[in-house]
């Protein structure tokens, strides 16, 4: 008599929940999707084939195709060994600067790749401290991936880690299991879905590198998201680039329907933990030596590059000093390529906030519903939210010019660039969000109905506050993502608004303002970790209560 | 309640942004990435004819050209600024402008107008090689004085240049070495550049990652003292440099000119004030503006060259030329013969 109607009340409130993600990628997403595939493959009413023949027999083509999907397989592969011991310490060890360490974590993911290419050309280029030239080859792809996606994996899974009662494995322990067996048969399957989530953003961003592509590869490594940008921009082939859209659309969502299958068959129920009452000071000399080996280990993936930028920066004519900060706060010759630090900063954040506060709001209403629902829509959406990640920034970025003129015109909008951002930052409020809500103890929100809540109520009071320490490590993404400018925004025309990245590029575009581009890169790098460091102490503070 | 005033709000927002075109007194113009103005010159602007202008921004040049012809009926703006001679063919064949007899073409010399009016040149700059002058002495060797200069043994390892499909000066030196050496004959443009790639030639893919981080002189931090860049790069090297010479030199041979053209878009629902803004881009105020933010030369023989220009700038004798027309037909035919010639 009592679940009835609570049930049914959940139903209706999972419909509800529902229509803000649906109408939010319907519009923003398949709308203009479609629309531009259209324009590309649709002549004088008839559906044009020939740009499929063209695929299907060129050669280069296909090579194309089977580059994209190894290579983004094995960038998955390395990303995962790089960033899991990394998780497995941050989430179980407290050690001095764990914060600020995990904060620098994330600088990678929003520097621009020009800027990346620098620091990689420094150290493993011609003049290479340790004599190894990778320039042109898959390595510095591959490398650069690691680089980029190393905090996916650590902030991805190692929330959900931290939140794993440690009991369990020293109960394994204690009964006579070794650590290799008890991770092999105890943590690792526990934290499958978690694992699985990060793997599948890092495919994404791997399977539709552009940047590190253009920076970093040589004429024969060239993904399809490259090849659809040249053949629409360069050659004007829409048909063959909505072809190629079409092509890598279809990949992505295969690997996207499997996943959700394998996803859905490892749902687990745990009794999570807050934060804070699990990571202790590493004892044995094993914990210390693999802190140490974790951290060193990072530390030459991660702060070497960025200690060459911060190097560039303060290199000037005649050895050492800040001119080029001093230069961009105070410019010595009136030209408008100088845009203050903090107005960049404020340019940044106007885009930023809004983007974090679209795809918190539009994700988590979005992985209620996957988790809440297990019908069709529920797993089509699942599905879905996903595939802006995987789809070519050109091809969105046309499509919003071509669809979203009527009936607002939206495409001059101060909005279009946020939204832009909260597309692809989505996936990770998502992906973050519902592997801790799936673990939620469905019996502690029944029990809580049973007492009388509403669905409404029990959702607010039991289920938010634990998904808010998730949903927190998908803002700082989201945040990230704004800030870095990512994906679609390169092609969407824009206000002119000079953000941090764009200030980079102008920088970077004319001989002899190269260390004020460094300089400004050092900016967005101080930029991101404050925010990070900011966002994380929000959790810090929430969890408490919980 | 709550949400009912956040409906309210956004919907707001979204008119407020949607109506902007159709205020006769704002102007849209859309530009590429790298165009610069400094304060106050587009507020002249304002001041002269009440009408403010909005720019929009997109990527580059040829990114912009397409997203100018999807949206030809409905344009996002009423100007586009920035379409140069390798992608202008493209954007005339879709009737992308509309014509207009810009207030002060006849300063433009001839040879960098289109004779339709369709586009009005706004300014120009040629892409040279640039040479490191002090990396070139130490090994004892001249500036090249021909284009296959750079496949003599000498010069051996010391040129770098961009990829002509995700470079615009890569492309511009593409052309020129077409248009030097011809499509046919005994030695035609794929033969020098297959000689180039024996002569250990690097390609990367974008100017900054050649300037910066293959080429020696100047602010670049490689080891190659030859590379693909712009006459005006020396210019800048002493502007920001605060120097009295120039690090780095500009050879005669193999320079290719870029002209920059504005236009009013076909579809604009204010074209008298479009056209107002494509007369201003041509006046002295703007005009005498672009070299310093732009390095590039004002179209308008009237205006006046900065004195770092005047001091520094290696003004080619001879730039090469090639018709809009003859580059958009055979662009993606010559950059996949390219691509299989450096291979």
């Amino acid at each position: 008599m009592m679940t009835a109607p609570a049930r049914t009340g959940s139903r209706a409130g999972i419909a509800l929940a529902a229509v803000v993600p649906v109408a939010f990628l319907g519009y923003f997403f398949i709308y203009p999707l479609v629309a531009i595939l259209a324009t590309g493959l649709v002549e004088e009413g008839r559906f044009a084939t020939s740009a499929f023949t063209q695929l299907i027999t060129d050669p280069a083509m296909r090579s194309i195709a089977w580059f994209t999907l190894w290579q983004a397989t094995l960038s998955t592969v390395l990303t995962l060994a790089a960033g899991l011991p990394a998780a497995y310490v941050f989430a179980r060890f407290r050690f001095p600067g764990r914060a600020v360490l995990r904060s620098l974590t994330l600088i990678p993911f929003v520097l621009p790749t020009i800027v990346v290419g620098v620091a990689f050309l420094a150290l493993l280029g011609p003049g290479s401290p340790i004599g190894v030239d990778l320039r042109g080859t898959i390595w510095a792809i591959l490398l650069a991936h690691v680089f980029y996606n190393t905090a996916v994996v650590i902030r991805g899974v190692g929330a959900f880690w931290e939140q794993i009662d440690p009991r369990l494995e020293d109960a394994a322990r204690s009964l006579g299991a070794s650590r290799w067996a008890t991770l092999r048969e105890v943590t690792l399957p526990i934290l499958r879905p978690a694992i699985l989530s990060s793997a599948a953003l890092v495919f994404l961003f791997s399977f539709t590198s552009f940047g590190v592509i253009l920076v970093l590869g040589d004429l024969r490594h060239t993904t399809l998201e490259v090849e659809i940008w040249r053949q629409a921009t360069a050659f004007f082939r829409l048909d063959l680039a909505a072809a190629l859209a079409v092509l890598q659309l279809a990949g992505v969502t295969t690997i996207l329907v499997v996943y959700a299958r394998i996803r859905r068959r490892l749902t687990t129920e745990l009794r999570l933990r807050p934060v804070g009452e699990i990571t202790r000071r590493p004892q044995t000399r094993g914990e210390r030596g693999l802190v140490a080996a974790t951290l060193f280990g990072l530390a030459l993936l991660i702060a070497v590059p960025i200690g060459v930028l911060v190097a560039r920066s303060l290199t000037t004519a005649d050895g050492f000093g800040v001119d080029a900060y001093v230069n961009l706060v105070d410019p010595p010759r009136n030209s408008a390529i100088f845009v203050s630090p903090a107005e960049a900063i404020a340019n940044s954040l106007s885009y930023a906030v809004p983007a974090v506060l679209i795809a918190s709001a539009v994700g988590l209403l979005a992985s209620t519903v996957v988790v809440g629902s297990r019908g069709r829509l529920s797993r089509a959406l699942d599905t879905a939210i996903m595939l802006p990640l995987g789809t070519s920034a050109v091809t969105i970025g046309f499509g919003f010019l071509v669809a979203l003129d009527a009936p607002f015109d939206l495409r001059a909008s101060f909005l279009l660039i946020p939204i832009a951002h909260a597309l692809v930052a989505i996936p990770f409020v998502v992906r973050s969000a519902i592997p801790v809500m799936e673990s939620v103890q469905r019996r502690l929100r029944e029990a809580a109905t049973m007492l009388g809540a509403t669905p409404l109520r029990a959702w607010r009071e039991v289920d938010l506050p634990l998904v808010a320490r998730a949903l927190l490590v998908g803002a700082v993404f989201a945040f990230a993502i704004s800030l870095g400018e990512f994906g679609a925004t390169s092609f969407i025309v824009r206000p002119d608004t000079t953000t941090i990245p764009i200030a980079i590029f102008r920088l970077l575009g004319r001989p002899g303002t190269f260390s004020e581009a460094m300089a400004m890169a050092v900016v967005l790098m101080a930029v991101t970790a404050v925010a990070a460091i900011t966002i994380e102490s929000l959790r810090g503070s929430r969890s408490g209560g919980v | 309640m709550r949400a009912r005033a956040v409906v309210a709000l956004v919907a707001l927002i979204i008119a407020g942004c949607a109506s902007g075109s159709d205020q006769p007194d704002e102007v849209v113009l859309m530009t590429h990435e790298s165009f610069a103005v400094s304060d106050g010159v587009l507020e002249e602007f304002t001041a002269e004819t009440g009408v403010t202008v909005t720019i929009m921004r997109a990527a580059d040049a040829g990114t912009m050209v397409n997203q100018a012809i999807l949206t030809k009926d409905n344009p996002v703006a009423d100007v586009l600024y920035g379409i140069d001679n390798t992608f202008l063919s493209r954007a005339l064949d879709a009737s992308v402008f509309t014509e207009h007899r810009a207030v002060g073409i006849e300063a433009v010399p001839t040879s960098l107008r289109d004779p339709g009016n369709r586009v009005t040149p706004i300014d120009f700059g040629d892409v040279c090689l640039n040479t490191d002058i002090a990396g070139l002495e130490e090994r004892g060797i001249g500036p090249p004085a021909a284009l296959s200069d750079l496949t003599d043994p000498a010069y051996r390892g010391l040129l770098v240049v961009e990829d002509p499909s995700t470079s615009s000066p890569g492309l511009a030196f593409l052309l020129a070495t077409i248009a030097t050496f011809g499509e046919n004959g005994d030695y035609p443009w794929r033969a020098f550049w297959q000689e180039l790639v024996a002569n250990d030639v690097r390609i990367v893919p974008g100017w900054d990652q050649a300037y910066y981080g293959e080429f020696s002189g100047g602010s670049g931090g490689g080891d190659r003292p030859i590379v693909v860049s712009y006459a005006t790069s020396p210019v800048a090297e002493v502007y920001y440099g605060d120097l009295d010479e120039a690090p780095t030199g500009v050879p005669q041979a193999g320079c290719f000119r870029q002209i920059e053209y504005a236009g009013v878009l076909a579809g604009t629902r204010s074209p008298e004030a479009a056209g107002r803004l494509v007369d201003f881009l041509l006046s002295r105020t703007f005009q005498e503006d672009l070299p310093l933010n732009m390095f590039v030369y004002p179209a308008s023989g009237d205006a006046a060259l900065p004195q770092v220009f005047i001091d520094h700038a290696v003004v080619p004798e001879s730039p090469i030329l090639m018709e809009p027309s003859r580059i958009d037909a055979n662009r993606e035919r010559w950059l996949a013969e390219w691509a299989s010639a450096v291979r």
